[in-house]
């Protein structure tokens, strides 16, 4: 076998387009560049929304106009043009399918080419998938297995109509119109997601599963969830994101909302891949997204992410554990290469006695890539016993890359127990040594060391989404160590 | 008047009461218009999320000092470390106490700022260090402006100073509210070595606001150990600006152990100029009352094959604040860093609160560093070992304490300092151990 060197590694690394860029020609229903009142209101038109959903939407378009974009991240970008911007796309075939027979051939095909066969899926993996193409919903499947336990599982349009009361109730309670920026926006222009209700003492018997896609050129993708465990119900919940290649950046800004009541539990897991940008760092997809969750009494979230596309990421999924005993749960595994900038982390408020809060972090940064973690942890002075353990470890990868940590600790209440730890490091010589030793080449070194350096993240992902994970690290990767 | 106002206007009848056509006056012109845009630091910016000067910035300052004031070695002797032979160089309300210290100029200079700002043949020192490693930051930038008047230590090269050298700042508290802005420059060359240590007192409980500006120049293999004792009393707010540059393998240490004062806001910067430097910072900070410590650390490693070591204890308590906002920045040719940073907090009131950023910007691959802090509180099974065993309940606590900064405490190099600072301790607690740690 011919030596394959670093060099060739880095250089197949660089020429290597991102595998799943293709684009779907598919007639969208599309609106007109810009945004404005009567944007906000043909979008709540189109999607045959309550009065009430419109003043909600008109509300937050109110508060965002009077907003400005933050700056704090470390992230450095080309601000995007929110009057330039497209904020509703939808796929120009019939809006409602019975059964996949029935759905555009053309957007089967693109999801076959993305390795999400519908059929296969639904066979193998029992993952009930809401497959979301450019803001509407096109397929929900096993709807009847979870309506017999009397789980809700739709799109977010669809739930504002069926069950009104439900989305009213909670639509905004975490995730407040007025919190930041970019949720402002979401909150007046989302377009779909997903909605799913777990009732009183049910444990959702298959993880539930939405595909997201950004697939018109230059639309803007805003996403709404929200998720909500009622006493004693446990869910899981999966995400993943692939997106076309396309030159000019597109925005992403979504809105995550959990509500774990009283001894719920929820999991949250999130695989994303979106186009990062070329190895010039051209193009890409900016990820603006809002995640958090509230925890009642005993209950618990967990978040777990695996981070390997977009040009720009900014993102926090957070926990407020409100209720005593709660508990707060964050894995995070984030890749940065060529020119990708990552600002990422959570946020732990302990509002409640004994609540619990752990955060694992794992930044992984090649070419010239910036990787920031940022994490808060506040205890309050009622959250009496409160604990926190943090761990945010950084592996780089060549010398043009950036490692960051910029954890912020607040403490007011004298029981707390709070543990921070951060290392940065590289690959060893010497580990790498060993495996060459051993017969295993570079390439693959890498591929086990970095494996074993995102295990405890990895481990925590349903078994479908780590085999995924796994494999998206090795892309993301491939021959970048320095 | 705000006081910003009010510093300004006075920098015109400063400037013409010291010399006006010196290489410094330049300096401090630039240094006020610095000062004049960007103005006293607020909340919004980050470096000071979590200290607001709002409060006493609303003092009626004075800012200069209208009289000499004299004081009496007998009253003040406990603030020295009067058990060992050392130099001192001792302001009272910012102006020289020439009955109180002892300088030198023998083989080396231990003297005074405002005689190395005029004097001709100190020029050249002046013009190579003088405001060349303090950042253009707005605090640094006015104590810059008012520069007149600290202490000037210039160490020649393979020199081993045998005493330690004292810099103490009184404040007699003769008018209602003083601003002290004290500047030292400490320049310290080839294989050299020297122990200093500063404190600030006041006399009174009138309100006092220093602003300090310490810069400090290690050349090749150097040794700078520098400890700061700052045990004010609860009018005192003091905002320490220090910055080290380091030159290829020096050792520098400093050492902050922060115990009084109303607010106390430490920058330290160290900048590491050459290959194989070692910087070690450290801090023990005890608060009661309302006492707000912020300790605001930078290690900026620019070239390869350095160290550093970062350990900062705090025992809060009452209605006390502790801040630590802890950076260490790894340039991309800084290969073969290794920088360790910890900070460990107790809690052992429920007003208490504890901001604690530890900060980490890394830009090379091939490095070692590592950040760590804890907030928690005293081992109960501890306690009742020594409970069971009769030690009364504030004695086991003062123990543990004691064992929890015992990791600082025991780089101190100067024996008398820490058994000074062990008795400082102990008083802070309420306690006697009947015996020195």
């Amino acid at each position: 076998m011919s030596k394959y060197t670093e060099d060739d590694l880095r250089e197949e690394l660089k020429t290597k387009e991102y595998e799943y860029g293709f684009y779907t020609d598919i007639e969208s229903d599309t609106f007109p560049n810009g945004l404005n009142e009567g944007i906000v209101r043909a979008i709540s038109q189109k999607k045959e929304e309550p009065e009430w959903m419109t003043e909600w939407r008109l509300e937050a378009f109110r508060i965002w106009k009077d907003m400005i974009e933050p700056e704090w991240a470390n992230v450095h970008y080309e601000k995007p043009d929110f009057q330039g911007i497209s904020y509703y796309s939808a796929p120009n075939s019939k809006p409602k399918y019975d059964s996949l027979d029935e759905v555009d051939p053309e957007l089967l095909a693109t999801f076959e080419k993305l390795g999400i066969s519908l059929d296969e899926q639904k066979k193998l993996a029992g993952v009930a998938m809401d497959v979301v193409v450019d803001s509407v919903s096109v397929a929900t499947t096993f709807k009847k297995t979870l309506g017999e336990k009397g789980i809700i599982f739709m799109s977010i349009s669809e739930a504002i109509k069926e069950h009104p009361e439900l989305v009213k109730k909670y639509i905004g309670t975490v995730v407040p119109q007025k919190d930041n920026f970019y949720a402002a926006l979401n909150s007046a222009v989302f377009s779909d997601g997903s909605f799913c209700y777990i009732p009183k003492g049910v444990k959702c018997p298959m993880e539930l599963s939405t595909y997201f896609r950004i697939n018109q050129a230059g639309t803007g993708q805003f996403e709404r969830t929200l998720v909500i465990a009622d006493e004693g119900s446990y869910v899981s919940y999966l995400e993943g994101c692939t997106a076309p290649s396309r030159d000019e950046n597109q925005l992403h800004a979504a809105v995550v909302e959990l509500i774990a009541l009283d001894d719920a539990e929820i999991k949250y897991s999130t695989v994303q891949n979106w186009y990062p940008g070329n190895a010039e760092g051209k193009g890409g997809v900016y990820n603006f997204v809002t995640k958090r969750g509230l925890c009642e009494n005993n209950a618990k979230i967990s978040w777990t992410q695996v981070e390997t596309g977009s040009a720009v990421t900014w993102k926090y999924p957070s926990c407020i554990l409100k209720g005593d005993n709660s508990v707060g749960e964050f894995y995070s595994i984030a890749v940065t290469n060529n020119y990708q900038q990552a600002d990422t982390g959570t946020k732990m408020v302990h509002l409640g006695k004994n609540t619990k809060s752990t955060i694992i972090s794992k930044g992984i940064s090649a070419g010239k890539s910036q990787n920031s973690y940022r994490g808060l942890v506040q205890i309050s002075s009622r959250a009496e016993n409160a604990r926190n353990f943090s761990q945010c470890d950084s592996l780089l990868m060549g010398n043009e890359c950036g490692a960051h940590t910029f954890p912020y600790i607040e403490a007011k209440n004298k029981s707390a127990k709070i543990e921070h730890e951060a290392t940065t490091s590289k690959i060893g010589e010497d580990q790498i040594f060993y495996c060459n030793q051993r017969g295993i080449d570079t390439e693959k070194a890498i591929a086990l060391i970095v494996n074993g350096f995102s295990k405890e993240v990895l481990n925590k992902l349903p078994m479908e989404f780590a085999v995924e994970a796994q494999k998206l690290l090795e892309i993301s990767l491939e021959g970048s160590v320095g | 008047m705000e006081l910003k106002e009010k510093l300004l206007s006075s920098f015109m009848v400063f400037e013409n009461k010291v010399d006006i056509d010196t290489y410094v006056h330049d300096v401090r012109t630039d240094a006020i218009k610095t000062f004049e845009e960007k103005g006293f630091p607020s909340k919004k910016e980050e470096a000071w999320k979590y200290t607001s000067l709002n409060k006493i910035l609303k003092e009626d300052y004075s800012v200069f000092p209208k009289q000499e004031n004299a004081i009496e070695y007998r009253d003040v002797k406990k603030y020295f470390i009067y058990d060992i032979d050392s130099y001192k160089i001792v302001f009272i309300d910012g102006k020289y106490s020439s009955h109180l210290s002892q300088t030198t100029h023998d083989g080396m200079d231990v003297c005074l700022m405002s005689a190395a700002l005029s004097k001709p043949k100190y020029r050249l020192v002046i013009e190579h260090y003088f405001n060349k490693a303090a950042t253009k930051d707005s605090l640094p930038a006015l104590n810059t402006a008012f520069s007149s008047e600290g202490a000037y230590i210039h160490i020649p090269k393979n020199k081993l100073v045998e005493k330690p050298i004292q810099i103490i700042h009184f404040s007699t508290g003769n008018e209602s509210a003083t601003m002290l802005q004290p500047r030292n420059l400490i320049v310290v060359e080839e294989n050299s070595h020297v122990q200093i240590i500063e404190r600030h007192q006041s006399l009174t409980d009138n309100s006092v606001l220093t602003n300090s500006v310490t810069e400090i120049f290690a050349k090749k293999r150097a040794i700078v150990d520098y400890y700061k004792i700052q045990n004010d009393n609860s009018n005192a707010s003091l905002i320490d600006n220090t910055f080290l540059k380091q030159k290829q393998e020096s050792v520098c240490s400093v050492h902050t152990f922060a115990f009084g004062g109303k607010l106390t806001r430490n920058n330290l910067n160290f900048y590491q100029e050459g290959q194989r430097i070692d910087s070690i910072l450290k801090g023990v900070t005890i608060l009661g009352n309302k006492q707000h410590v912020d300790h605001n650390t930078l290690v900026h490693h620019i070239e390869p094959n350095c160290e550093s070591h970062q350990d900062y204890k705090g025992i809060f308590g009452e209605n006390s604040t502790g801040v630590f906002n802890g950076k260490i920045i790894v340039e991309k040719e800084a290969q073969k860093t290794n920088a360790f940073q910890s900070n460990n907090n107790i809690l052992i009131s429920d007003k208490a609160t504890i901001n604690t950023k530890p900060q980490l910007e890394i830009f090379a691959d091939d490095v070692k560093c590592s950040h760590g802090c804890t907030i928690g509180q005293l081992d109960e099974s501890a306690m009742f070992y020594m409970r069971s065993r009769g030690i009364p309940e504030k004695e086991a606590k003062a123990l543990l304490m004691y064992a929890f900064s015992n990791d600082v405490m025991s780089s101190v190099k100067i024996p008398e300092l820490k058994q000074r600072i062990t008795k400082i301790i102990a008083n802070k607690l309420g306690v006697n151990l009947g015996f020195d740690l």
